[in-house]
């Protein structure tokens, strides 16, 4: 059970990384078919400016899967990437051009600036899912051994099973952005745009179905065992409830109800997630099973706290930073936010903290530079943090107002920048 | 020590140093930025306390740029760390595959803390004038917290690889694991996280100020710019004397746990008591030559005794002996510049104290300019010493480099692909710096010098 439970993590920590960075990624992939004109100007600038917020969030998802596989299964973990370097070199490659045109995005002055931004931003976009998509295909068709680069360069992640796995992932990312993006159209009230998304969620909703299917039949071929028991053995319940989950995400798509959709889309994503896990189950790749390739057991409790303390701080600060996503509180400049209180920092340089500091500096060298024992280290390192701090307080405040004949801001009047 | 462990089979790479130097490129990018991640928040808060304090609209301004370049750089500090993450795996795969379950504990530890940290950066960039003022400050303080708890799970893994424990080895497999202990029960990992920590403040410090003296040396000296001066230069030039007395305590951490680390940073080849210490010069033939000798100079920085044994390299043989000029100049490169460093704040200190006002002399604000990237050089150089000085084990004594790397072909052409796209996204940084640096100030004319 304690064995299992990080797999556990990992997988609910997939799906989540499926269903909230493949809408981010789906973006681009919108961006790039949007073409040109003032209408694809406005699906781009929606496109972004419904992720930017929450990009970085959504991401740490995948290094919450990585760290905690690394720490729970370690020899797997060296297994899959010494294998799969070269997608997982990809991937990571596509996640540092996409990081890097949001950093770039905020420097742009012009269209044309603006374009080529975006246009790398597609195609990193597209890069990212397929290389993560064909890395989970080579290691759910058995192709990654245990080993340190046992499996084969290329083959195990340019193969049927991969390239369908790597397909389906783009597929999937671009119609949970579409889903989602005419969601937010319709909160901003932009029924054009909305139109326009919503149509896009249905032509790719049912593509990404027809993929799904019509890759059972590349299964059958490529890699048998997991295509028998998919349809057959304990996971075929969850195959169900994706194709269940995914026909109801068009209904409700169809029906504009694009809040319920999104929930719908994710569990058709979790319960694809969940059928690879079943069908898999306990192995971990081809002769390693869960229970062998777990890591130690005051690891594994340790792992299981954190994540779990981790996890009730994590979901409030989410929630908090989706609420404020969703809701719009990000949209528009709202009234009065920049009322102030206005008091005049005192202009005086008091002497009494400058021999603060100094005590501090000289207590620190002392405790840290001429004591021995660990704990007058620690002592040394809190009077020098002292020291900084102190000194700065006294330092800084008081500077603006005394330099030069400069006239301090009137208290009575509250005003900001615009 | 010949039994070393392995979970999988250790492999021969040709391309050992090509993955070295990849790894080292990625830490060259990811480290400056997260300097700034871990302590520029803090000031960007300060001055957006000092707005609410006061009124004043200069604050605001300055908090708002701020914040702008706070979001451009954490991004890229995003996804340079996720390439960190990613090579863990890629090129280290027996280390990971071999250690995860004492190390990993950090990892998964800090996944939380940036977690926290991306979501307050998000809340916290994307909410000005959409928060309360109250609200939106105090949305910044988790970030700050954040900054230095990643630095502290990240660095308790470095410190474990500098410094393993917390595992016992049995035939060649980790046994007996006590993640906790390992990771925060570790003597070693007090003064890297201090010192890293600091080191954050003097570069961030340094850089903004070399930006603003730049801007005064261009004639530009309003009291936008003095104000945006001041703040970053007073943390900077208090906490670069604090530096160098960490730094002492780093030392003698190093000669007490790993000794020939030491030897490789003074190029000391016989053990001796009382050993000198020599400024510049190049080792070679086992002596360090050209370089100008400090008598005894060794023993005290080492052990603070005029007579002091220092264990000298030929303790182990020529196969476990760390590159020694690397090492070497690295360590006096970051001793020299922080020396330096700590001068100039000293002087700057004198100035502001004694005379109440920001130096006038011209040469003051060049120098400033200069100790800007000087910062970022002897950060870089500490890390190299550090690392490098480790060499040729990946865990100290317990797994050498060697045998982590992976056996996966294609480094090379990873190694020029990461080259060539980390300089796209240097020039791409640089370009966006430059565009949000040159945005119209949104404050009276008079208010900065045109
Ligand atoms: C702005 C940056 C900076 C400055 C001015 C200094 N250092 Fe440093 N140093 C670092 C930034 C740094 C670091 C953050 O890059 C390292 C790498 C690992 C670590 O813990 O801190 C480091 C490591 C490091 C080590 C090796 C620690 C180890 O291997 O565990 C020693 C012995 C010193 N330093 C000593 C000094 C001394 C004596 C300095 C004074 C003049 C000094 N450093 C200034
Ligand atoms: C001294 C060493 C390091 C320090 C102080 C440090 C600190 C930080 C900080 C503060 C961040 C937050 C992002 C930012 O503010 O730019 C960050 C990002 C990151 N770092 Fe590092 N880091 C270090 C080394 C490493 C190493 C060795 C790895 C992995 C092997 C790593 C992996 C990451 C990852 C994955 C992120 C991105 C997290 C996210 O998505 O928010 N870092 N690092
Ligand atoms: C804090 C967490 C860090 C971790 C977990 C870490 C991990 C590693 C690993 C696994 C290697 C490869 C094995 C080896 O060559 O020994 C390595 C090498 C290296 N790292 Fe670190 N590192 C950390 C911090 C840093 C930082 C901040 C730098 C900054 C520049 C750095 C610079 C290097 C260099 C230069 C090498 C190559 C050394 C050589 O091969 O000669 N490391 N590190």
């Amino acid at each position: 059970m304690l064995k299992a439970l990080p797999l556990v993590f990992c997988l609910a920590g997939l799906a989540l990384y499926t269903v909230l960075a493949g809408a981010d990624f789906g973006a681009g992939f919108w961006q790039l078919l949007a073409g040109r004109g003032s209408h694809a100007e406005r699906v781009r600038e929606q496109a972004h400016h419904s992720m930017a917020p929450v990009w970085e969030a959504n991401h740490v998802w995948l290094i919450f899967v990585i760290t905690v596989f690394w720490t729970a299964y370690p020899e797997a973990f060296g297994s899959i990437a010494s294998t799969l370097s070269v997608p997982l070199f990809i991937a990571a490659v596509g996640i540092i051009l996409r990081g890097a045109t949001y950093a770039l995005r905020s420097g742009t002055q012009n269209r044309r600036e603006l374009e080529s931004i975006d246009t790398l931003f597609a195609i990193a976009s597209l890069l990212t899912p397929f290389a993560l998509g064909a890395a989970v295909g080579g290691i759910a068709s058995e192709r990654v051994p245990v080993g340190n680069a046992a499996g084969d360069m290329f083959s195990s992640w340019l193969n049927p099973t991969s390239i369908l796995v790597g397909v389906l992932a783009v597929a999937t990312s671009a119609y949970l952005a579409a889903v989602y993006l005419a969601a937010d159209a319709a909160r901003l009230g932009e029924p054009e745009l909305e139109r326009a998304f919503r149509a896009r969620a249905l032509a790719s909703g049912l593509v990404t179905g027809a993929i799904a299917l019509g890759g059972l039949a590349v299964l059958h071929s490529d890699a048998h065992s997991l295509y028998h028991e998919l349809v057959t053995g304990d996971a075929v319940s969850t195959l169900i409830v994706s194709i269940l989950a995914g026909g109801a995400t068009l209904a409700l798509v169809f029906a504009r109800s694009f809040e319920a959709a999104r929930y719908s889309a994710a569990l058709a994503v979790a319960a694809i997630v969940a059928g690879w896990a079943l069908a898999r189950w306990p192995t971990l790749l081809p002769g390693l099973m869960v229970q062998q390739a777990a890591a130690p057991h005051d690891t594994l409790v340790a792992l299981v706290v954190a994540v779990l303390a981790g996890g009730a701080i994590l979901f409030p600060s989410l929630a908090l930073l989706f609420r404020l996503t969703l809701t719009g509180r990000f949209d528009h400049v709202g009234e009065g936010a920049t009322r102030v209180t206005g008091q005049v920092l005192s202009a005086s340089m008091p002497k009494l903290p400058y021999r603060a500091a100094l005590a501090c500096l000289i207590a620190g060298v002392g405790l840290l530079n001429v004591a021995e024992a660990g704990w007058a280290h620690a002592l040394g390192v809190v009077s020098l943090f002292g020291f900084i701090v102190i000194g700065f307080l006294a330092l800084v405040p008081g500077a603006f107002s005394r330099e030069e004949a400069m006239t301090p801001p009137r208290a009575d009047e509250p005003h900001g920048p615009t | 020590m010949s039994v070393v462990a392995a979970a999988l089979a250790p492999v021969h790479q040709h391309y050992l140093v090509q993955a070295r130097q990849m790894q080292a490129l990625s830490f060259v990018a990811h480290i400056p930025l997260v300097a700034f991640a871990i302590s520029f928040p803090a000031m960007v808060l300060f001055v957006e306390w000092l707005y609410l304090r006061t009124g004043d609209p200069l604050y605001g301004t300055l908090a708002r740029r701020w914040t702008r370049v706070v979001a451009a750089l954490f991004a890229v500090g995003v996804i340079t760390g996720t390439l960190l993450s990613f090579e863990m795996g890629l090129l280290w795969p027996n280390f990971t595959a071999t250690f995860g379950s004492v190390f990993g504990l950090g990892f998964a530890i800090e996944g939380f803390s940036f977690f926290m940290e991306a979501i307050f950066i998000g809340i916290y960039v994307y909410g000005w004038d959409r928060l309360s003022p109250r609200a939106h400050l105090a949305s910044g303080i988790p970030i700050v917290i954040t900054g230095f708890t990643g630095s502290l799970m990240v660095i308790s893994v470095n410190a474990w690889m500098n410094h393993p424990g917390g595992f016992h080895l049995r035939a060649g497999k980790v046994v007996d694991v006590h993640p906790l202990s390992a990771l925060f029960g570790n003597t070693y990992l007090w003064h890297e996280l201090v010192h890293m920590y600091i080191a954050g403040y003097i570069v961030s410090g340094f850089v903004v100020a070399a930006i603003y003296a730049f801007a005064r040396l261009r004639g530009r000296w309003g009291r936008y710019e003095r104000t945006a001066i001041a703040i970053p230069l007073t943390i900077a030039a208090l906490a670069a004397p604090v530096q160098v007395l960490v730094g002492d305590w780093a030392g003698r951490e190093v000669a007490t746990h790993q000794p020939i680390k030491l030897a490789a940073i003074e190029g000391l080849t016989k053990t001796t008591r009382g050993a000198p210490e020599h400024l510049l010069g190049w080792y070679t033939e086992g002596q360090v030559r050209y370089g100008i000798e400090i008598p005894h100079g060794l023993s005290l920085l080492a052990f603070h005794s005029w007579n002091a044994k220092v264990q000298g390299l030929d303790t182990v043989p020529p196969s476990q002996r760390p590159p020694v000029n690397i090492v070497r100049i690295s360590f006096q490169t970051m001793v020299g510049i922080g020396t330096l460093l700590a001068l100039l704040g000293l002087g700057y200190l004198f100035v502001r104290i004694r005379r109440k006002r920001l130096p006038e002399s011209v040469w003051f604000y060049r120098a400033v300019v200069v100790a800007g990237p000087l910062s970022v050089v002897a950060l870089i150089a500490g890390w190299v010493t550090t690392e490098v000085g480790r060499q040729p084990w990946v865990v100290y004594r317990v797994m050498p480099t060697a045998d982590a790397v992976t056996g996966a072909s294609g480094i090379p052409v990873g190694y020029a692909t990461l080259a060539v796209v980390y300089l796209l996204l240097a020039c791409g940084v640089a370009w966006v710096l430059r565009r949000l640096s040159r945005a119209p100030l949104d404050i009276a004319p008079d208010e900065h010098g045109v």
